[in-house]
């Protein structure tokens, strides 16, 4: 009864050793490079003082700018859903010549330094540019507007978007839209009703990725944009021009407001990716 | 409602997937598809219900062309080897998803639909598993509302591609008898596809062999397996075991190691085939056609017992298959020498290669 060999508990055997080690180190890595820098900019807002943390906060300047960059974001991003949906649908479904090529494609706004991306983008777009000069003869101005801002980003956004639909479209059942079919579905009930219900989640989670992505996003921005305070100022350009004049409380203030809100969107895509995860496995144990 | 296959081709690439298959499905009638895999079953059942269209010949149903028809437009049930249910939909919403698509003016009232679901979840006996979702049924309820749904939009003609296929052998069991009854209640014209002999013969009205895309015999299960057409279709319908040799008069056959009685007619090389069951074993010599052979290996466990051997001549393996009975009064050992004589044998060309 109760000897110390009965309530001893077996360790279960392990090919690579060391769990306190690698969890020791990853949580003091973490902390020095993600969370340290983080509390420093409560840390330095708090210094502002309520009232003045919300007169730098309520400057209609940088509320404008804000306002442009989540807008912007919101709008890019739902514009991926839609393209970033129907180049994943080509890319999971179909078998083309060039198509592993198109597959590196999408990864192109990842690899690409943005500053590179925001240049060419401008260069394009621009009133001597070979669209932007068709565009503009047709009355679309898309350099130095929230267009080109919006173009930038949903520019920036596609992979996200691709890359985590295009896995659950193949892991899609082809002889589910059969079914649909045979049982006198058309093509639109058959997407909307059997294929759309699917990916749902991987969508949404592509969405905020994109979104979020659009929100942090300078590089690629600033070039097509042009910086025109109250115009297409987006936040990030706030903070640096509020840097450049030594104002370093009021960046921080910025800053803060666009943490928190960067935080709850993280949380939000956590959430959904765990829904969609879960959901994908329910997929997976269905035979 | 009858099906007419007439002449149908179909290529794959460089593949003919179906060459030249004509046949008839009679109102009414339940028939099996049955062939190895690649035998073209699948195919044929899927050029039926309009998932693949022909490169030559034409699908009829009641004699009208449906040939250039979608599937949506022939009004067929397609059951799916793995079911293919719609995942994040109740059964209930399953079944009832035929009658949502209809049109405006085709679509039952919601009252109507919940009646014809209710009632078909009764036939397929998961009326409490209306709420579930597919990932939380076992794959048998789960074919069973593939079933359902099939039915649901009250279809001229059933097709089941595989249908027990992803199931174990109990289940298996139970579903395809429940099938065979449940086809005595609603007589919808059915054809099921498989590659399980033993299957197509319980089940099936009708029985059709195929091989390389080709029917190589149509027939009643008993008529297929009592006089099979073809080389192929004796070797699939049922182990056999093979003797190579050549004729001798008109009667018997001369084999490497002694002559069997069997009606031959002219090729230089012929192949007789014997059922293990026709196979006879026994301790002493018993004129021409018994051969000498020694015990291998001893399967009594099941309804007959099985006694693989290698005969002495040339060291070919056979098998013979005995009653429980015969086997006890045998009282074999491993090793020891034994003659076997088949008490039938069908004898083929040697040129049919199987």
């Amino acid at each position: 009864m109760g000897s110390p060999l009965q309530t001893k508990r077996r360790r279960k055997p392990r090919v690579i050793p060391g769990f306190g080690l690698t969890l020791g180190y990853s949580l003091a890595y973490l902390s020095i490079l993600v969370l340290l820098p983080l509390a420093t900019l409560f840390w330095q807002s708090s210094k502002l003082g309520w009232s003045q943390f919300w007169f730098v906060i309520s400057d209609p300047e940088v509320v404008s700018a804000m306002k442009l960059s989540f807008t912007a974001s919101f709008v890019a991003a739902l514009v991926n859903v839609v393209f970033g949906l129907l180049v994943a649908w080509v890319l999971a479904r179909y078998k083309f010549p060039g198509k592993r090529f198109l597959d590196g494609i999408v990864d192109l706004p990842f690899a690409l330094p943005t500053s590179v991306a925001g240049i060419a983008l401008a260069a394009v777009y621009g009133a001597n540019g070979f669209l932007g000069g068709w565009l503009e003869a047709h009355g679309i101005k898309v350099v130095y507007t929230a267009v080109g801002v919006t173009l930038a980003l949903v520019f920036i956004g596609l992979p996200f978007v691709v890359r985590t639909v295009q896995p659950v479209m193949e892991e899609l059942e082809q002889e589910t839209e059969e079914a649909a079919a045979s049982l006198g579905a058309g093509r639109w009930q058959t997407f909307y009703r059997v294929i759309l219900p699917t990916i749902a989640p991987a969508l949404l989670t592509g969405f905020a990725l994109a979104f979020a992505r659009g929100v942090g996003e300078y590089g690629s921005v600033v070039f097509i944009s042009g910086n025109l305070p109250m115009k297409t100022e987006i936040a990030p350009v706030a903070i640096m021009s509020k840097l450049e004049q030594f104002n370093n409380p009021g960046a921080t203030a910025i800053a803060l407001v666009m943490l928190t809100f960067s935080f709850g969107l993280l949380i939000t895509v956590h959430f959904l990716q765990w829904w969609s995860g879960k959901r994908v496995r329910q997929l997976r144990s269905t035979p | 409602m009858s099906i007419q296959v007439s002449h149908v081709d179909k290529w794959f690439g460089t593949y003919k997937a179906l060459d030249d298959v004509t046949l008839e499905v009679p109102d009414g009638q339940l028939l099996a598809l049955l062939g190895p895999s690649g035998s073209g079953k699948t195919t044929l059942l899927r050029t039926i219900a309009g998932f693949e269209s022909p490169d030559a010949g034409d699908v009829r149903f009641d004699g009208a062309d449906v040939t250039g028809q979608r599937v949506g437009e022939r009004h067929v049930g397609f059951v799916f080897q793995h079911y293919a249910l719609f995942r994040h939909m109740s059964v209930f919403e399953n079944i009832a998803f035929g009658l949502r698509v209809k049109s405006r003016k085709d679509r039952p009232s919601k009252a109507d639909i919940r009646d014809k679901v209710m009632e078909l979840l009764k036939l397929v006996q998961l009326e409490s598993f209306a709420a579930r979702k597919p990932s939380e049924l076992s794959g048998g309820q789960r074919q069973r509302v593939a079933l359902a749904r099939a039915l649901a939009v009250e279809p001229k003609v059933l097709l089941l591609d595989e249908p027990f296929g992803a199931l174990d052998a109990k289940v298996r069991q139970e579903l395809r008898s429940w099938l065979r009854r449940l086809h005595d209640e609603i007589h919808v014209t059915s054809v099921f596809v498989t590659h399980d002999q033993e299957e197509a013969l319980e089940v099936a009205d009708t029985v059709v062999i195929m091989n390389q895309g080709r029917v190589e015999q149509i027939g009643s299960p008993f008529e297929v397996y009592e006089h099979p057409r073809t080389p192929f279709v004796y070797n699939f319908l049922g182990n056999v075991n093979l003797f190579h040799g050549r004729p001798i008069s008109g009667e018997s056959l001369q084999t490497e190691f002694g002559a069997l009685n069997g009606r031959t007619n002219g090729p230089a090389s012929v192949i007789g085939f014997v059922r293990p069951h026709e196979l006879e074993v026994a301790r002493v010599e018993n004129g021409s056609s018994s051969m000498s052979a020694v015990v291998l290996q001893l399967l009594p466990a099941g309804p007959t017992a099985r006694i693989k051997l290698e005969l002495a001549e040339n060291g070919a393996y056979v098998e013979a298959q005995v009653s429980q009975e015969t086997y006890r009064e045998l009282d074999l050992k491993i090793g020891e020498q034994v003659f076997v004589k088949p008490r039938k044998v069908r004898v083929f060309p040697e040129d049919y290669s199987i």
